[in-house]
Parts: structure tokens; sequence; C-alpha cells
């Protein structure tokens, strides 16, 4: 596996192998594949927070619900603990494998039921994942983890109903609801960018301590800074396929993919002066049967010949830190 | 002076009580000035926008004030006189460029729609002013016979913009025309903007959640928080010396990517209902700063420098005066 993971020599949570998404488009005439993830290997591990960024139409949610087992791969397979989820079978198994791996929506408006309480939805994901526990067990746990989560007093927020809380105390739920089944690994789809400004810091903070005791997170944002602010890996994406991956400060410092350079620097800082670059208006990616070849070379400014024949592989940058560009890695994968 | 707004207050009237959405707003705006207007969501800003527009409709009813729009109130302006002006004098771009271009016309049919209601043949000539305003946003004259599902997100905000510029208006008032855009997309709408305004010299009103979004475009800016205007001075003033707690807050709310990694603390709380806001000063429950009388006293407006600040911390005056 050409992927390089050298920052934990413990097993992985979860395991991506060649994992692609394909969306059949068209009619019998003109049938066609969307490819909204192609050949993707990534490795999750215990108590870090992994971001995933890139632009709309990137495949970073179809990513995300194909880890949730919404979607079924095309190809490639997902290992959990060692086992393949496309795999699992019986109804218990697959409850057992959401209530490890919970999915956080985007938008805390639409996600949450507007005729009942909080602590239906609540109770009732921990009378569904956790059968064990009696009546008292689960409003006792229930409280405790709208406390954990910054929602006091619990009590009383246990019987409101959504319109009564803001935005921000809505995704608060949203993560309760994920960790009062005592998940590995959370999947956190955009979970601020539906929010205020003023509030989404809170819920960043609570990410970072929800990750120091030991929960693992993967961050799906457009949004670099706040991925900088509460991750410990980027992985970036374009049009289906990792560009670029590392350890966030690594790849913040020495950007080497043309579009993760493309991308810092088109970040609003009230600091620095604004300037228009080449490659700014661009063509949206083709992932309809994209073929071979570098998916960014119609906006990159340093595309060569190859880039149209041959795909680049993610190659390494530094530790840890890998980049799929002919281009710019070039010095290294002549060495290889 | 192209437009003034003079203590102009908008209600929504509900069963469950008025919510006051804009309270005795003043500013004022010349010709060819870029003005920001940053807030939180539910904050009054886009209220504000459809108040000077005249675009309200109920619930919301405007109460109070007037909008001098080159010399014209347009709060008593009749609907024949206002259609008039709209789009001529003043256009509109709205937030999002999906639900704002119809789906079943042509860009062209709809540029031609403009000409008609304002009373010009479509002819020749109006074919090339369509592709000059396209040109003029980046966009290729073939795109006149697409449909908004042919373009892509960030060309259909070009395409709202060009729409906008059609009678060549003396103010732009833009609606979050970015939020829909990816941070690429967002830069170089963004500086096609400024370099649109510079050139051909209209004014604009830009509201915006982002304050980071506006530091290197706009000239003036104003800060609202709960239907109020908490600061409101020259843009590179506030940035570099934010005065009220709440422009402080939103300032260090957002993460950087360049500099060292600090926790941040956001703004504790969140933004009140409009319909429930607190005595006094409304952000008097979030704020760092509040002193007894913040509870009880709604702030008057007092200068601090060239900017005007809704806070008690300034009320006792020149002690306070910040920047250089």
């Amino acid at each position: 596996m050409d992927q390089i993971e050298t920052e934990s020599a413990s097993e992985p949570i979860l395991s991506i192998r060649n994992l692609s998404h394909h969306f059949p488009i068209g009619r019998k005439i003109r049938r066609a594949q969307l490819h909204a993830v192609d050949d993707i290997n990534l490795d999750l591990y215990q108590g870090e927070i992994v971001a995933l960024v890139g632009e709309s139409g990137s495949g970073k949610s179809t990513l995300a619900r194909l880890l949730a087992r919404v979607y079924r791969p095309t190809s490639g397979e997902i290992l959990f603990e060692g086992r393949n989820i496309a795999r699992i079978r019986s109804r218990r198994d697959l409850l057992s494998y959401r209530s490890k791996i919970p999915l956080i929506f985007q938008d805390p408006f639409s996600s949450l039921n507007p005729v009942h309480s909080v602590g239906h939805g609540l109770l009732r994901t921990l009378k569904l994942h956790r059968p064990e526990l009696s009546r008292e067990e689960r409003r006792d746990t229930a409280i405790a983890t709208l406390e954990s989560v910054g929602l006091s007093p619990a009590s009383e927020v246990l019987n409101c109903y959504p319109y009564e809380l803001s935005g921000g105390q809505r995704q608060r739920i949203g993560f309760a609801q994920a960790i009062s089944c005592n998940p590995r690994l959370i999947l956190a789809d955009e979970p601020v960018s539906m929010l205020d400004v003023s509030v989404r810091i809170g819920l960043l903070n609570l990410m970072t301590d929800l990750r120091n005791s030991g929960i693992s997170m993967l961050y799906i944002t457009h949004d670099i800074a706040s991925a900088r602010y509460v991750a410990d890996r980027l992985v970036v994406m374009y049009a289906g396929n990792i560009v670029e991956t590392g350890p966030t400060e690594s790849v913040l410092g020495n950007p080497t993919h043309p579009y993760t350079r493309l991308l810092l620097s088109a970040v609003p800082d009230p600091m620095v002066a604004i300037k228009a670059t080449a490659g700014d208006i661009g063509d949206p990616p083709r992932v309809i049967d994209p073929g071979e070849g570098c998916r960014f070379r119609w906006r990159c400014p340093l595309a060569m010949e190859i880039c149209s024949v041959v795909t680049p592989p993610l190659l390494p940058v530094s530790e840890g830190h890998a980049a799929a560009c002919h281009v710019t890695v070039r010095s290294v994968s002549e060495n290889l | 002076m192209i437009l003034e707004v003079n203590d102009l207050c908008v209600d929504y009237v509900s069963p469950q009580g008025t919510a006051r959405a804009v309270d005795t707003v003043n500013f004022s705006l010349d010709a060819g000035e870029f003005l920001s207007i940053v807030g939180e969501s539910g904050c009054g800003k886009s209220t504000l926008l459809f108040s000077i527009a005249q675009l309200l409709s109920p619930p919301a009813e405007l109460v109070g004030g007037s909008v001098i729009f080159k010399g014209e109130n347009l709060v008593t302006l009749d609907k024949n006189s206002l259609r008039a002006v709209r789009w001529r004098d003043l256009s509109v771009v709205m937030q999002s460029a999906m639900n704002a271009l119809n789906p079943v016309l042509t860009i062209r049919a709809q540029f031609v729609d403009v000409m008609h209601a304002h009373g010009q043949k479509d002819d020749e000539e109006s074919d090339k002013r369509f592709a000059e305003v396209l040109r003029l946003v980046g966009i290729d004259a073939v795109h006149l016979r697409s449909y908004a599902h042919q373009l892509s997100g960030g060309m259909r905000q070009r395409v709202m913009i060009a729409m906008a510029l059609l009678l060549s208006p003396d103010l732009i008032i833009m609606d979050e025309p970015t939020s829909a855009l990816d941070v690429v997309a967002q830069r170089s709408l963004m500086v096609q903007i400024k370099e649109l305004q510079e050139k051909l010299g209209f004014a604009v009103i830009f509201v915006t959640h982002d304050i980071s979004l506006v530091s290197n475009f706009s000239d003036k800016l104003i800060v609202m928080y709960a239907g109020s205007v908490v600061e409101d001075g020259p843009t590179r003033e506030i940035f570099e010396h934010p005065s009220h707690p709440y422009t402080q807050g939103l300032l260090s709310a957002f993460p950087s990517i360049r500099g060292p990694k600090v926790r941040l603390k956001g703004i504790p709380g969140s933004p009140p209902s409009l319909t429930q806001l607190p005595a006094g000063c409304p952000f008097h429950p979030r704020c760092a700063y509040a002193m007894e009388s913040c509870s009880t006293v709604r702030p008057p407006v007092t200068p601090v420098g060239d900017v005007k600040v809704r806070c008690l911390l300034f009320e006792n005056a020149e002690v306070h005066v910040g920047s250089d």
C-alpha cells in the first residue's frame, strides 16, 4: 500500500482501501459514470481528528456516507476493526457498527424531529443502541451526556423541543446523541457551517475536548482555517481523489499540490491583501467518466503533458505527508 | 451623498408579539463608496437591505424613518415611481442565485425582461449591451442562450451581477452574494466586484456574516447586533481598533491559517430572539465588560474618533479615543 501512515503503530479504527463510489447517470443511450469518490486509501486512528477538506462536489460527503454505510461502495473496502463493513448482514451488527461510528449532520435545523422533545431522541438512541441499560440508567446517561456537551441544566434541556433551542445548542444535541453510545469515531459532516460565527468556536472547542477524551473524528469541511484549528491530520480532496494528506502543520507549512496552494491562498485573511490568481476561474472538474490524468490539470498553472495522460499517485513529500502531483513531487518520484 | 438612511425602524408583527428587526438605523453613503454590513443571522441585516430597496412584505412593516436616495424619499414614493427607480438607479443581487434566476427562461429572456420593464426595446443595441455586461463579469456571450441549470453556482451569481449592471445603476445592493460559493470562487467574485466598482463607479452595499471577507474591499463597515448598529465607521479603523465588545468578539472568533495556534473563546451564549430582547444593551448578557447600568440603559451612539459606537464603555468620552 503506498499510503504512508507512520504516526501510530496501533491498529487503525477504520481502514479505507482503494475505495470508489460511482453514480450511474443518463439513460440507456448515453450512459455514464459520475466518479464521486475514486480509489481512496486512508487510515483513521484512535484519538485523532482528521479533517477532510475540499470544495463542494469534491466527494467528501459521499465518503462520509460510504463510511456510515448509507451508500455501498462500487469497489474497494472499508475495514472496521479488521472486518469489511460491506459484509455486515444482521441488523444487530449494523446497529452496533452505527453506534461505534455515528454520523453528525450539517443542518441542525432539519436533522432534529420538531415534534419530539430532545429527551425523546436521546433516550430512544440509548434504548436502541444500549439495551442493557434500565430506564433510570438511560435517563442518567442522557443527563450526563448533555452536561458533557455543555448543555445545562440538562434535566430541563431534556424536555425542550428543538424550536426552543438555538442552532449551536441543536448541534450540541447532535454531538450528545453521537457520544451517548460510546463511539470510537464520529463522522462530522460540516457540523459548524450552518452556525453563526460567534458560536462556531464553542463547538470546535467541544470537538477538541472529545478528541482529548479519546474519541476520533473525521471532520468534513470546506473551511481550512477551522480544519487547522481542530485537526491533527489534513486530507485534501479534489474531484473524488485525495490530492494531499499529512499532519496539519506540515501540509499548511509546505503545501505541495497546486490545488492545496490555491485553496490556502483563497482563505480570507483580514491582515493580508487579496489577489486574484490564474486558476481562480475554472470549469468545475470533470468527474463524469474522467479517464486517466490529473483532474486538476484544467485549472493548474503548472500542468504538463504527462498530467493529461497519467493519473498522479500519492507520493511522500516528508514524513507522513504525501501529495499527488507530477510536477511538484517530481524530484521525489524520480528517486523511487 | 447618494443614500441617506435616517432613524429607520422595521417591525415584524406576529401574534407572539412585535419584533423590531431594524432599530433606529442611521447611515449615509457617498457615490462610489463600498459599504459592508456585517452581523449574525437574525440581526436584521437582510431586513435592513429589503427596507432600503422597499421590498418588505408582511409581516414586516416599516414603522418609521426615511430612506433618501438621490434626493427622493423612497419610503413615501408611490409604486410606479419606485418601479422606475428600481434597477435603473438601484439594483439588488439576491443571496441565492439558484432561486433568483428563472429556471424555465434563458438568461437572455430574463435580460430582455429588465429592458422591457424600463421601456427599452429589444433590438441589436440591447444584444450588444447584454454581451457587454456578461463580458464585464467574465462570462462568454454564448451563455445568453443558456438556462440557469447549465451554469455553475459561481457563474449564476455572476449572471445576477451582470443583470444588476444592465442599466448602469448608481447603487447595487448585494445580500451575501458569495455565501453559496467555495472559498476559491468566493475570492474571484469579490475581486471582480471590486474591479467593476472601481471601473464603473457605482456604490455598493454588501451584506455578509463573514467579517474577514470584506476587510480588504469595503470603505465603510457597519456591525449589527439584534437589530441595531453597534459600530459604524471606516473599515480599516474598525479592523485595527475594534471598539464594541461584540465587534472584538467577532474578530477574534475566526481561527487563522497563519501564525501560532491559540485556543479561541468565541462569544459565550447565543444571539437573542428579537421578540425577547434583553433590557438595556441587547449584548449585555454575553458581554465580558458588562456593567450594572448595561442591563437598564440602552446605550446611545457615542463617537470614538471616526467610529460611532453604541456602548456605555465609551460614554464618558475622550479617554478611550482609540486609534494611532
